[in-house]
């Protein structure tokens, strides 16, 4: 036997990714995953009641900043995410054959998609402002604007088939206007939103702006869904889960979270998204201002 | 420059020290928002004013009005007619009370005492090279000295707006005292002091709220908006930013400054509005002629007018009051 | 000594106003029997028995949403829009001409100073119908796409601190956008809806397009979970609302929530102060402080805090308290015993608390449900009275020492619908109102409406808007 063949593999340890950092499972839990054909691939962190919880704390910490950056910063950002996924182009392919069970030009494609979106949102971030804005005609000497500002803390249930370009659809919107997100990652397909995450470690992304849990919906949800500081929730990764979603849509209500209901199935994430995504998760603010000498 | 006279509030001894110290304390006044402002005046103005509270209303207006005529076409003829209206605004009802003062021009002031005598109604003179106040102080002083020599029991001054406008408030300051000397008699009273403004010039509520703390500290006996000469003249909101200074000014001195709109107010209506004004801003201690005063012509009939339709219970027409 | 200018009494006619002794409901175009049990509504104020007005069960609630529906697919949702405008325009200029009669009966129903309903809340109601009675042949231009469809039959449930503005901030949108509706005023203050009723058959509305039942918490709930009810839009209690948002969930029903708050309203040391003063005035007594977006937790900068204390009190002190129908009362009545019994509780709560209360001199009549104007010194953000919206006109008082302070201080409640800013300086307006986490932000100013003008809160206070294009979102698809 040479060396060479000696060597024996680093396999690499699929973490959380919470305010920054790569954190285990405050549980110690981890789960298999396995690619599209049931063979093990890694085990990935299995999120728990805690990770939410230190998720949204991290997450709450990091909006003041994070919302308070200009509208030209988060573009800048959301672009060089895509810079950097463009960068790790081999591994995301990679991932998204793994866990897609995709062809390499079909996940050649996805990648293209996940990436040309980041794009598009990035664009967004000083427009969508002008777009849903405005100034309004009072009948009297006031100044009077209407902007939008972000929600807050958004939960976001990504998608469990499209775990890139369906991940990046849904938190695109959300952090491009200034919300701060914790993000459960595809249950099965967990992978690509791990690189994902190692990806926003390297692009500027101030930590806790995007957190990201891997394992079930259906475990951490109901926690982030009752969760008093989370503001919002974006149910499309548990779409056609009508029970898991009216529970999670009474337990919203603890604190009247805004809530983007579940679909009946998941989309065609190739379509143009328009701007819902985004307002789901905007607040309009009125601000009166007298005009006088 | 500190000034010398004694007839100021020595509290106001730094203020008035320089120039400086004027225009800090000036400028470190409460701001005025002038929408605030108007739309509190004007909701003052929806109050509904009917029965036994018009008819207090009404008599104490023509108590309170300064019967002013101030034209070149003036003659002693005019200010002997406007004098007896004065003395007897309605003739055809001894109850109706009297005006408060005739306000006329200095040269007038011996024609309206004559006429006047005892009867209890002022005469107020204005003078300082009024209205533009654009003479030299020698001139202003000489002015107001004449008034005062010829009888009149109140000088109307106006303020140098150009200096106030161009910053120099203590020009403005030290004019005011000099005319409120130039008040005194030889047996040691003094005609009352009435600071014009003119409001219309100064535009901003701050320079209203600004001019009225200036004048108070000078010594002013009351504050006046306008001549009547330059428009807007008096206004409801302009009022009672003047009523929130001496309200102010009482509550940090002790010393009670009167107030008085004048020019463009002439219906009983307005009039109305105004002591409602009156009342909720500054406090029914100014409802007296003493502290506050009504600048007008016309006003005065059309107070009559209302104030027969409350005695007779029917609509009353011009023909039935005096035109003078 | 001057003799003091009493205000004699001066009240609007109630000659203007025809109550009749029962209402029905009014469903499809008719007013019918209700199936309930019926209940009085009282004037506040005296608490005489105004009428006998019919409660409307399950059964009842469903026909009237038959009949919005019927209209919507028959008539309302393929009317061009620009004839659903005239109908609009049409119900505004009724509105205006009506105006005092509406007036009266809502002073009347309500217990809110007829100074009030006169020259705030029944121009403003006409204001919104003329203002969305323009959007109604407009709609591809509202910037939701080429084609907005309406939702098609909305319940709406409405409170009783502004029974007719309320009524038309849902009805106006709804019906420009094409919707159909049935609408429940409070129990307390029904007359003008009905009244209202009697408006849309003078416009000769299509039967159905515009249903009021009326009835309490029961006929609520049956409307809001009448599987048939596209949208649902409330306006009222936090703890309703939630409720509202518990009850649909899983339902594909739209809903916007319009609820409480506990507006702080920030009062730096450069203020405009006796602006400041008015703004605070009118934030928190304005219609008896039975207001949502009250400024009800004054914060003082400390510097300032004695001087604006006493203008604050003064000015209190001339608030004139009686007769809603008096045109010189400021300060009408409570508008119900439960009511009064809530903000008396809360009262006692801050007295018990250790804050210190100062409330105006005022004889309070013998009949009827009276608070006087209070406030509450020393409170701090650890009592209930700092974080509960009492409701009334019950204003709790707070300082703060720097900006930050107070934009935490603001901002540090599970409520976010509005706030108040006082200051000279511009830039500092604009930074504090960029913090500051509440849908409306009136700087320099308060507690001012516009149809144009997108209302409604962040976190609890609910969510959606009501007023200007961003109040169309709720209506369309």
């Amino acid at each position: 036997m040479t060396k060479d063949s000696m060597r024996i593999d680093v396999r690499k340890t699929y973490k959380l990714y919470i305010g920054g950092a790569f954190p285990r499972s405050e549980s110690g839990h981890s789960y298999v995953v396995t690619d599209s054909k049931g063979k093990f691939v890694a085990n990935a962190a299995l999120a728990s009641r805690k990770d939410a919880r230190d998720a949204v704390s991290a997450a709450r910490k990091a909006f003041p900043g994070w919302s308070g950056r200009t509208a030209y910063n988060r573009a800048q950002i959301l672009y060089r995410i895509a810079e950097v996924m463009e960068d790790r182009r081999p591994q995301f392919v990679q991932a998204l054959e793994q866990s897609e069970g995709l062809s390499a030009s079909k996940a050649d494609r996805a990648l293209d998609g996940a990436i040309d979106r980041l794009v598009w949102y990035a664009g967004w971030a000083d427009k969508i402002t002008q777009v849903v804005g405005n100034a309004n005609p009072v009948a009297g000497p006031f100044f009077n604007l209407s902007t939008p500002e972000p929600t807050g803390v958004v939960a976001v249930l990504a998608p469990q088939a499209s775990s890139l370009l369906g991940l990046v659809s849904v938190v695109a919107p959300v952090i491009v206007t200034g919300n701060t997100a914790v993000v459960v990652s595809s249950y099965e397909r967990p992978l690509p939103a791990v690189t994902f995450a190692e990806v926003l470690a390297t692009s500027d992304v101030p930590g806790g702006v995007v957190n990201i849990l891997t394992g079930s919906a259906a475990t951490v949800a109901p926690w982030l869904a009752a969760h008093m500081d989370v503001n919002a929730i974006d149910l499309t990764g548990i779409a056609g889960d009508t029970t898991l979603a009216t529970d999670l849509e009474v337990a919203a209500a603890d604190n009247l979270k805004r809530v983007r209901r579940a679909p009946a199935a998941e989309p065609d994430w190739t379509l143009d998204p328009g701007i819902e995504p985004m307002t789901a998760f905007l607040e309009t603010k009125t601000v009166w201002h007298p005009m006088g000498v | 420059m500190t000034s010398s006279s004694t007839l100021l509030d020595p509290a106001f001894d730094d203020v008035t020290r320089s120039e400086a110290s004027l225009r800090r304390f000036l400028h470190g006044l409460p701001g005025v928002d002038q929408v605030g402002a108007e739309a509190r005046a004007a909701s003052l103005g929806t109050r509904s004013i009917k029965t036994s509270a018009k008819a207090f209303a009404l008599d104490l207006a023509i108590r309170m009005v300064d019967l002013t005529t101030l034209e070149g076409q003036d003659t002693p003829g005019k200010v002997r007619a406007l004098a007896s209206k004065a003395m007897r605004p309605d003739p055809a009802d001894p109850t109706c009370p009297q005006v408060a003062a005739v306000c006329v021009y200095p040269d007038m002031v011996a024609t309206a005492r004559q006429t006047l005598g005892d009867s209890g109604v002022h005469v107020a003179a204005v003078a300082t090279a009024f209205p533009s106040g654009r003479a030299a102080l020698d001139i202003k002083l000489a002015d107001t000295r004449d008034a005062v020599e010829a009888g009149a029991h109140e000088i109307d001054m106006v303020i140098d707006r150009g200096a106030f406008l161009a910053g120099h408030y203590l020009q403005v300051f030290e004019e005011i005292v000099a005319v409120r000397e130039a008040c005194r008699r030889e047996n040691g009273e003094s005609a009352h002091l009435k600071v014009i403004f003119e409001t219309g010039e100064l535009q901003t509520y701050d320079n209203v709220r600004r001019a009225s703390w200036l004048a108070m500290m000078a010594g002013a006996h009351f504050i006046k908006t306008s001549t009547g000469k330059v428009q807007p003249a008096a206004t409801p909101p302009v009022t009672m930013i003047m009523l929130e200074a001496v309200r102010d000014f009482r509550e940090q001195t002790g010393t009670m400054i009167g107030v008085k709109p004048a020019g463009g107010i002439r219906t009983a209506k307005d009039a109305i509005k105004y002591l409602v004004m009156v009342n909720e801003v500054a406090g029914p201690d100014w409802l007296d002629p003493d502290w506050f005063r009504f600048g007008a012509s016309t006003l005065l009939n059309d107070l009559l007018m209302q104030r027969t339709k409350m005695t007779t219970g029917r609509y009353s027409g011009p023909d039935y009051f005096t035109l003078d | 000594m001057p003799t003091p200018f009493e205000y004699a009494p001066a009240p609007e006619s109630r000659s203007i106003v025809d109550i009749k002794p029962s209402y029905g409901l009014f469903v499809n175009g008719e007013f019918v029997d209700g199936h309930g049990t019926p209940f009085k509504t009282i004037s506040p104020a005296t608490e005489e028995v105004l009428a006998e007005v019919a409660e409307a069960d399950e059964a009842d609630v469903d026909a009237a949403v038959k009949a919005a529906r019927r209209a919507y697919d028959k008539v309302w949702s393929r009317m061009p829009g620009r004839e659903r405008a005239k109908y609009l325009y049409r119900i505004a200029r009724i509105i205006q001409e009506r105006g005092r009669e509406l007036a009266v009966l809502e002073s009347i129903d309500n217990g809110k100073p007829i100074r009030e309903s006169r020259d705030v809340d029944v121009p403003t109601v006409a204001a919104h119908f003329f203002y969305y009675a323009g959007w109604a042949d407009k709609l591809e231009y509202a910037g939701r796409g080429a084609d907005p469809r309406p939702l098609g039959v909305a319940g709406q449930v409405i409170p009783w601190n502004f029974p007719l503005l309320m009524l038309a901030w849902k009805i106006a949108p709804a019906l420009a956008c094409g919707n159909t509706v049935v609408l429940k005023p409070a129990e307390t203050t029904p007359l003008t809806a009905l009244l209202f009723a009697e408006i849309c058959q003078q416009a000769d509305l299509p039967p159905g397009v515009v249903n009021i039942v009326t009835g309490a918490g029961a006929t609520g709930q049956a409307l809001v979970g009448h599987p048939d009810v596209d949208k649902v839009a409330f306006t009222g209690s936090t703890a309703v609302g939630k409720a509202i948002a518990r009850s649909v969930a899983g339902t594909d029903k739209r809903v916007t929530l319009e609820l409480g708050g506990k507006a702080a309203n920030i009062v730096f040391d450069d203020a405009p102060i006796d602006q400041a003063v008015e703004g605070i005035v009118d934030g928190i007594f304005f219609n008896q402080g039975h207001v949502c977006c009250a400024g009800s937790r004054l914060l003082v900068q400390e510097n300032v805090y004695d001087e604006l204390l006493e203008r604050l009190k003064r000015r209190m002190s001339t608030l004139r308290m009686g007769d809603p129908l008096d045109k010189n009362t400021d300060i009408g009545a409570i508008n119900s015993g439960e009511q009064l019994k809530r903000i008396r509780e809360l009262s006692e709560l801050g007295d018990a608390e250790g804050a210190e209360r100062w409330e105006v001199a005022c004889d309070l009549p013998t009949k009827g449900f009276w608070f006087p104007p209070t406030l509450f010194t020393g409170v701090s953000q650890a009592h209930r009275i700092a974080r509960e919206e009492i409701f009334g006109p019950v204003l709790s008082v707070l300082t703060f020492r720097t900006p930050s302070e107070a934009v935490e201080k603001a901002n540090n409640t599970p409520y976010g619908l509005s706030a108040g800013v006082w200051t000279d300086k511009g830039s500092r307006i604009l930074s504090i109102a960029h913090q500051l986490r509440a849908g409306v932000v009136w700087a320099n100013t308060f507690n001012k409406f516009d149809p144009t003008s997108p209302f409604g809160g962040y976190k609890e206070s609910g969510y959606g808007r009501e007023g200007g294009r961003h109040g169309l979102e709720a209506y369309l698809k």
